[in-house]
């Protein structure tokens, strides 16, 4: 009975969402009764895709294998933590997820949008309930999740067991919040085409939505990332797979739009630009959540496809995707352009920001599709691979890095090249020092390795040179110095936080990259060997039961060059359900470090394949991305009190909200 | 320029060692073996996704593997390596497309973004400056907005804006 409400509050959603399209669309103009409708309308359709989507996580948690979605990829055995999870580890339960957060979104425009004039929210809210209808539409018609089976079967498949870890519970949500948050910079970027009217209030109104959308991103791909690394099982954590592009393009383009809207709202410049990126960020998300599932393009991440699904999910993305580019082209000759500055400049430097970050996106956007084009088009067929990438990102990052300090430095209209390059030569002769001695302290397996690191060090000491520049620590007494340091706006430690993120993961890029160690080996129960100092002795396997698979688990005894001494257990597991086996490595973090440890095949009698890595500061990878983040955060925590601004005029006596 | 072109090579190699290669199949000769590694990385495994035959445990990979080594034991070049496979198998099997005729807008896609990006700025900016400004920063105040400073000169509270 509730899997049928579960389905009817979609359907009921799905129809609201089509009407208020139509309403938010067609009479934009008309407005507080529309906008007031609208709102409702938003905040209704989260109600009810909420309602559905408990409905689905009730039938999940209580295995209810009645519904067809629960028996494909559900078990009983499974513990309630991947039994919840696995609602989005398929494709059906996952499109829901997305429209859950699709319309999260629009409720929370709705809610927070109050002081957005009336023909803009309603516009808005127009835009977010097409997409809404569009996507839950086609969840109801091409990829129902509410689906009965009958008669019901006592047991369910199980889940593909490398979906069965925690990851599952963080990365997915994560990076549908940052794909679909980007959906209401878009929404803005439409209902100001459709007005003709945009201005510094519209960047302000949409930089909160990008900066929110661009942190969970960041997260969502990091996590993504570092799943990818512990349960792979051979410790790479980027593989140029096409889904991880279709995360990183919108990840590329939502940064450049991140910058290019603050040339907008400090500076009034850049409009056309900034809409054209909103457009291209979400149309980019979209190509990341669907191209995958149209089965166009084959993936790790690929769920089962089928071609009609794919052939409504192409014609979906040409129409909004196109749809949105023609509407850029009829109107974009309409936005005013304004704000004048010199090359060298704030302006000029964020301009040269987005030129790589675009030709980084379009690069990777060629290298992705190319093969498909070109076998349409003349039937060869060709790899674009990590060896392609690699390449190619690495020669667009190096100069955008090299550039990178000096953006904040420079002062908006005209900056003074010369008197930057000078207050950053204390960050710069710092960088090169560090780098040259951890070259001459350790030595490198590349000779090139400390040119990267060289780049990091510039990249974090400049993000930290702004701000002791800005404080003018060494040149005011300390304690005055100390008082303007904390008293600097939020945006600058914002910015300065997230640039040294971007160092830190530099730096451990090309550690891991230059210094890793690895070692492949068969050995015996006694055996001990030795790996970057640490010995490793092999104690013995036993056979350990778990809840849905049997594992043949490892003990290792792991002794660090200084002496102490901890234990490791890889495994290789067999599920039950589905006879699929994985393995789980063991890693052990030194530091930023970690020995990273997986347990091969059986050998001849006692010997197993034991495959040994150490990872110099390969967590720096992850915690550099955290870093960013954090600095995203603290930005939106400095405008959330913007969200709705300009505030109206408040009359006296009315004045709420406190400053800071 | 040389040693830019080095590290980005060097950069190339950020997926890394990342393995399935087993013990038996390790040569003896660590110089022969490290040509084996960075050869491998280039070759995609046939049978699965969007793996290089370094990364797959696929029985056909360990093939490949095995196959690769024993053509750099009997004195082979890694091109020669790479050309014999590409024979067997196709060009689909190279992960890092050949430079061809059929691959020159893939070659040449982000240095012909970054420079159609680069030159549309430059007129861009050039464009800006030409024009003569009209008012402070090229903006003119709408009539509604003259009317507001109007009612604000005259000390009087302006209409709600979101009428």
């Amino acid at each position: 009975m509730s899997i049928e409400l579960g389905h009817f509050a979609l359907v009921l959603a799905f129809a609201i969402a089509s009407v208020s399209a139509v309403v938010g669309l067609g009479f934009w103009k008309s407005g507080e009764r529309i906008a007031g409708f609208l709102q409702q309308a938003s905040i209704l359709q989260f109600v009810l895709i909420g309602a559905a989507f408990a409905v689905l996580v009730q039938a999940f948690v209580l295995s209810d294998f009645s519904l067809a979605l629960a028996v494909n990829h559900s078990h009983s055995d499974k513990p309630l933590l991947y039994r919840i999870t696995g609602v989005w580890g398929n494709h059906e339960g996952s499109m829901l997820l997305w429209v859950l957060i699709l319309v999260l979104f629009g409720a929370a425009v709705a809610a927070f949008g109050r002081q957005l004039p009336r023909d803009l929210l309603s516009l808005v809210l127009g835009m977010q309930s097409l997409l809404t209808a569009a996507f839950a539409g086609f969840t109801v018609f091409t990829s129902n999740p509410f689906e009965r089976m009958n008669p019901a079967p006592l047991q369910g498949m199980d889940l593909n067991p490398v979906l069965q870890d925690i990851g599952l519970a963080i990365h997915p949500p994560l990076l549908y919040i940052g794909y679909v948050g980007f959906s209401v910079c878009f929404s803005f970027a439409i209902a100001a085409l459709i007005s003709g009217r945009i201005d510094a209030a519209w960047a302000r109104w949409v930089r909160p939505w990008t900066l929110l959308s661009w942190v969970f991103l960041t997260l969502g791909i990091s996590m993504g990332s570092y799943w990818a690394y512990y349960e792979l099982g051979w410790g790479g954590w980027w593989f140029w797979d096409p889904v991880e592009n279709a995360s990183f393009m919108p990840w590329l383009a939502g940064t450049a739009l991140l910058h290019s809207a603050l040339v907008m709202e400090k500076r009034n410049a850049m409009k056309v630009w900034t809409v054209f990126l909103a457009i291209i960020t979400f149309s980019l998300s979209l190509l990341g959540t669907f191209l995958v599932r149209s089965g166009i393009l084959t993936s790790v991440h690929t769920f089962a496809s089928d071609p009609t699904r794919g052939l409504v999910i192409l014609t979906m993305l040409a129409i909004l995707i196109g749809g949105a580019f023609s509407l850029f082209a009829f109107r974009a000759s309409s936005l005013r352009q304004g704000g004048l500055f010199a090359p060298i400049s704030r302006e000029g430097s964020l301009i040269l920001n987005n030129l790589f970050l675009a030709t980084a996106t379009g690069a990777i956007l060629v290298g992705t599709l190319y093969p498909l084009v070109l076998d349409a088009l003349t039937g060869r067929s060709i790899s674009v691979g990590a060896p392609f990438f690699d390449l190619t990102f690495a020669a667009i990052m190096v100069p955008l890095l090299i550039v990178l300090p000096f953006g904040p430095f420079l002062a908006w209209k005209r900056g003074d090249l010369v008197a930057v390059t000078q207050r950053l030569a204390g960050a710069a002769g710092l960088a090169l020092f560090v780098a040259i001695l951890i070259f001459a302290l350790s030595g490198a397996s590349i000779s090139l390795a400390p040119l990267g690191l060289l780049l990091g060090f510039w990249v974090g000491f400049g993000a930290i040179a702004e701000l002791i520049d800005r404080a003018r620590i060494g040149r005011l007494p300390f304690r005055e110095s100390m008082r303007r340091l904390f008293g600097l706006p939020r945006t600058a430690w914002a910015t300065a936080i997230a640039h040294l993120g971007v160092g830190v993961t530099v730096i451990g890029v090309v550690s891991v990259t230059a210094w890793e160690t690895e070692r492949v080996l068969t050995m015996n129960v006694g055996d001990v060997t030795e790996i970057a100092g640490y010995s490793i002795a092999f104690d013995g396997i036993q056979d350990v039961p778990g809840p849905n698979f049997v594992s043949e688990e490892g003990t290792f005894s792991v002794t660090a060059p200084d002496g102490g001494t901890r234990t490791a257990h890889p495994e290789r597991r067999i599920y039950t359900a589905s006879g699929q086996p994985t393995t789980e490595a063991a890693i052990l973090t030194y530091g930023f470090s970690q020995v990273y440890m997986q347990l091969g095949e059986d050998g001849s009698g006692e010997s197993h394949v034991v495959r040994l890595w150490y990872k110099p500061y390969v967590t720096l990878i992850w915690i550099g991305t955290l870093i960013m983040a954090a600095g995203g955060l603290l930005s939106l925590s400095y405008r959330r009190l913007r969200v709705g601004a300009p505030a109206k005029a408040a009359r006296p006596g009315e004045r709420t909200v406190p400053a800071e | 320029m040389k040693g830019l072109i080095a590290f980005l090579l060097a950069l190339t190699l950020a997926i890394g060692p990342a393995l399935a290669v087993n013990p038996d199949e390790i040569l003896d000769d660590p110089v022969l073996e490290s040509r084996a590694r960075s050869i491998s990385t280039n070759l995609r495994c046939l049978v699965c996704q969007n793996q290089s035959i370094d990364d797959s445990d696929a029985p056909l990979a360990s093939d490949l593997r095995v196959l690769v080594r024993e053509r750099l034991v009997e004195g082979d070049s890694d091109a020669q390596v790479l050309q014999f496979v590409v024979d067997r198998y196709g060009e689909f099997v190279l992960l890092r497309p050949v430079l061809g005729w059929h691959t020159i807008l893939l070659w040449s896609a982000a240095p012909l973004i970054l420079i159609a990006g680069g030159v549309a700025i430059f007129f861009g900016i050039r464009r800006r400056k030409a024009q003569p400004i009209p008012a402070a920063e090229g903006l003119t105040l709408s009539a509604e907005e003259e009317a507001a400073l109007a009612a604000l000169a005259r000390n009087e509270t302006p209409s709600d804006r979101a009428t």
